[in-house]
C-alpha cells in the first residue's frame, strides 16, 4: 500500500506551482494518503495483457481548410490580462537576479 | 399568471410564445422576477444578465411579429452553467482565479442557444472547475437544494439543477465529467442528460478533464430535455473530438416513449450498483421504477458489469491527471487574477502565489493527485492502470449492450445529504459519483430521470438510464415512457412536490 509523506506533498505542490501553507500541508498529506490508498485498487485488475484506453472515441488527426478566418483582435486578446503594456502581455521577470 | 409561466414546461412556453399568447419578454421577466424572489435562499445564480435576457426576448418577439420562422424553443429562458464562455458576460467556473473575467468569445453551446432564440438568464453556480458533488466547492458559496435548503443540490452542476427545481428557469445547461449533470438531477427531482461523448461541442467549455467532459441538457421533463438536446448537439469543427454524425433523434424518441409502450425493449439492471452503501429508500424507489418498466412491456434482466467496481478509483486518477495538465494554463499571465507581482518576484513565484490564492482546496488536491499519478515511477501503477480499467469498463458495456438495449441503476447511492456533512472527507464525497462514472469513462450516453421520493426522508431519487454511444434516443424513449407511468402512479409530477421556499410567496 502506498503512503505519502508531508515532504512528498510539499514536493508535489512545488511541481504544481502551488505555494501551499504549512497548515495545508498537514491537511493535504493525510487526505492525499487516504485517496491514493483507495485509488491504488485499480492495480488489482489492470493486468499486463489489457491495452490502455486514453479516450472513449478513437482519436484521429483533424485538419481544417488552410484559409484565413476571423480571430481575436489584439485588444480582445489582452482584455482579460492581469497586466498589459505596449499591446503585449506584461509578465514578471522570468530569470533570476544572477542568471 | 406569472407563477403559471414559471411552472410551465419549455415546450408549453415555446408554443405559447410562438402563437403570441404570451410574449417572450413577459416570460423572461417572470423568470427574472422569480430569481429576484428566491435566489437569495437558493444561490443558484452567480450572475443574472437581466439586460441581455430582455434584449434576446425582445428580438424573438420581433421575429415572431415579423412572421419569421423561429426554432422549437425560441423565447424560452435558460440558465447556463458558469463553465461555458459567454461573450461579454462573466465566466468564473466557480473559481476565484477567474473572478471578473469577461470572455471575448461564446462557447459553441452558447452560440447555438442564441441562434435558436433561447433567452439566457444568467450563469449558474458550480463546484470550482466542476470538481465536486455538492456545489460546496464553489468559491462563491454553496447552492441550496430547493427541496430542503439545509441540503446540497448535488454537484458540480448544483446551480443548474436547483434553478430548475426552484422554478427560476425551465431549462438549463450542465456539464458532466463524472456525473455532474445526472447526480444533481437525481437529488433535485429533475431530468439531467449526459449525451454521448463528442455529441455536444466542448469549444468554449473550460476544461477539467478533456476526455470525459460533456455538456448536456437539464430540464423538468424528458421532452424538454430532448428539445434542448437537439439545439445544442451536433458536429463542430472547433472541437477535434466532436463526432461528425447526425444527432440521434431524441425528440422523436421522447414523443414515441410518451405513448407508454416499451414492448420489445430489453432493460438490464446493473447488479453491481446496489447493496452496501446504498440508502434503502433509494433502492426501494429504484425497484419500483424497474417494476414500472416491466409493466410498460419492457423485458428486464440482471446484468453483471464486474469492472464497474473499479470505475470510481480509475476516475479519481484519470480526471485529476487530466486536470493537473489542463489547469496549468492558469498561470497568472494571460487572464484571471495575479497575486504578488511586486516588481521583485519572478514569474514562477507570482504563478505559485496566484494559484495558491486562486484555487480552492479540492482543486489543489486534484492537481496534486494528478501530478503524483503522472510522475515517473508512479505512472504505470496509477495512470497506466486506470487507463486499463477504462478498457475493461468499455468491454463490460459492450458485452451488456450485446444483450440489452439500455442499462439502469440508481443515479446516486443516497438522497441529498446535509450541507457540510462530507466537506472534510473527500472519499465520502467521491462516492456520490459511484454509479455515474462508468458512462463517462466509456463515453456512452446516460441520463437521470426522477423516480419519485425516498420513503424514509421524502427527498427525490433518480433513475439512471444508460445507452450505447450515439444511441441517446434509446434512453429518451425509455425515460419518457417511464415518466408517464410514474406520474400516473404518483398522481402528479415529482417536481410538483417541491415545498414552498421559506419566506417566499409561490
Amino acid at each position: 500500500m502506498p503512503s505519502i509523506s508531508r515532504d512528498e506533498v510539499a514536493h508535489l505542490a512545488r511541481l504544481a506551482r502551488l505555494a501551499v501553507t504549512d497548515d495545508e500541508l498537514d491537511l493535504f498529506a493525510g487526505q492525499l494518503d487516504v485517496i491514493l490508498q483507495s485509488v491504488a485498487t485499480v492495480g488489482d485488475i489492470a493486468t499486463a495483457d489489457i491495452p490502455p484506453t486514453s479516450h472513449a472515441v478513437p482519436l484521429t488527426n483533424v485538419f481544417r481548410e488552410d484559409v484565413v478566418r476571423p480571430s481575436l483582435g489584439q485588444q480582445q486578446a489582452l482584455a482579460g490580462a492581469p497586466a498589459a503594456e505596449d499591446g503585449r502581455f506584461r509578465v514578471p521577470r522570468i530569470l533570476g537576479e544572477e542568471a | 399568471m406569472t407563477a403559471d409561466l414559471t411552472r410551465a414546461t419549455a415546450a408549453e412556453l415555446a408554443a405559447r410564445i410562438a402563437n403570441r399568447e404570451v410574449s417572450a419578454v413577459e416570460v423572461a421577466q417572470a423568470h427574472l422576477d422569480r430569481i429576484g424572489e428566491v435566489d437569495g435562499a437558493v444561490n443558484a445564480f452567480l450572475h443574472v444578465d437581466t439586460e441581455g435576457a430582455l434584449n434576446a426576448a425582445r428580438k424573438v418577439d420581433e421575429d415572431i411579429a415579423a412572421g419569421a420562422h423561429v426554432g422549437p424553443l425560441a423565447g424560452v429562458p435558460i440558465a447556463l452553467k458558469d463553465v461555458l464562455t459567454t461573450e461579454g458576460v462573466p465566466t468564473t467556473v466557480g473559481s476565484k482565479i477567474l473572478e471578473g473575467w469577461i470572455p471575448p468569445y461564446d462557447a459553441t453551446v452558447t452560440r447555438r442557444l442564441k441562434e435558436a432564440g433561447l433567452v439566457i438568464l444568467g450563469k449558474t453556480n458550480m463546484d470550482e472547475f466542476a470538481m465536486g458533488s455538492s456545489t460546496e466547492n464553489s468559491a462563491y458559496g454553496p447552492t441550496r437544494n430547493p427541496w430542503d435548503t439545509d441540503r446540497i443540490p448535488g454537484g458540480s452542476g448544483g446551480g443548474s439543477a436547483a434553478a430548475l427545481a426552484a422554478f427560476e428557469a425551465p431549462l438549463s445547461i450542465g456539464t458532466d465529467t463524472g456525473g455532474s449533470i445526472r447526480q444533481p438531477g437525481a437529488v433535485t427531482g429533475t431530468v439531467g442528460v449526459k449525451p454521448t461523448y463528442g455529441g455536444v461541442s466542448r469549444y468554449g467549455l473550460v476544461a477539467f478533464s478533456s476526455s470525459l467532459d460533456q455538456a448536456g441538457p437539464c430540464a423538468r421533463t424528458v421532452l424538454d430535455a430532448a428539445l434542448l438536446h437537439e439545439v445544442i448537439a451536433g458536429y463542430d469543427p472547433m472541437d477535434s473530438t466532436s463526432i461528425d454524425a447526425p444527432v440521434p433523434p431524441v425528440v422523436a424518441a421522447a414523443r414515441e416513449g410518451a405513448n407508454g409502450d416499451l414492448s420489445g425493449v430489453r432493460v438490464g439492471v446493473v447488479t453491481q450498483f446496489s447493496g452496501e452503501g446504498y440508502q434503502p429508500g433509494v433502492l426501494r424507489s429504484f425497484e419500483a421504477a424497474v417494476a414500472q418498466l416491466k409493466q410498460l412491456g419492457a423485458e428486464v434482466v440482471e446484468v453483471s458489469c464486474p469492472s464497474f467496481d473499479y470505475a470510481l478509483p480509475a476516475y479519481y486518477l484519470i480526471a485529476p491527471s487530466e486536470a493537473s495538465s489542463n489547469l496549468a494554463r492558469f498561470d497568472a499571465m494571460r487572464y484571471g487574477i495575479r497575486v504578488g507581482d511586486d516588481g521583485t518576484r519572478s514569474a514562477e513565484e507570482v504563478m505559485s502565489l496566484t494559484r495558491e490564492a486562486g484555487f480552492g482546496p479540492e482543486v489543489k488536491r486534484r492537481i496534486m493527485i494528478g501530478t503524483y499519478a503522472l510522475s515517473s515511477g508512479y505512472y504505470d501503477a496509477y495512470y497506466g492502470s486506470a487507463q486499463k480499467v477504462r478498457t475493461l469498463i468499455s468491454r463490460d458495456f459492450d458485452a451488456a449492450f450485446a444483450t440489452v438495449d439500455v442499462l439502469v441503476s440508481p443515479t446516486t447511492p443516497t438522497t441529498a445529504f446535509p450541507i457540510g456533512e462530507r466537506t472534510n472527507d473527500p472519499m465520502a464525497m467521491y462516492k456520490a459519483d459511484l454509479c455515474t462514472i462508468p458512462a463517462n469513462l466509456a463515453g456512452n450516453a446516460a441520463m437521470s430521470v426522477p423516480s419519485g421520493l425516498s420513503d424514509e426522508d421524502g427527498l427525490p431519487v433518480g433513475l439512471q438510464i444508460m445507452a450505447p454511444a450515439l444511441q441517446d434516443h434509446r434512453m429518451y424513449r425509455v425515460a419518457a415512457a417511464y415518466e408517464v407511468a410514474r406520474d400516473a402512479a404518483l398522481g402528479a409530477p415529482v417536481i410538483s412536490g417541491v415545498p414552498q421556499l421559506a419566506g417566499v410567496a409561490r
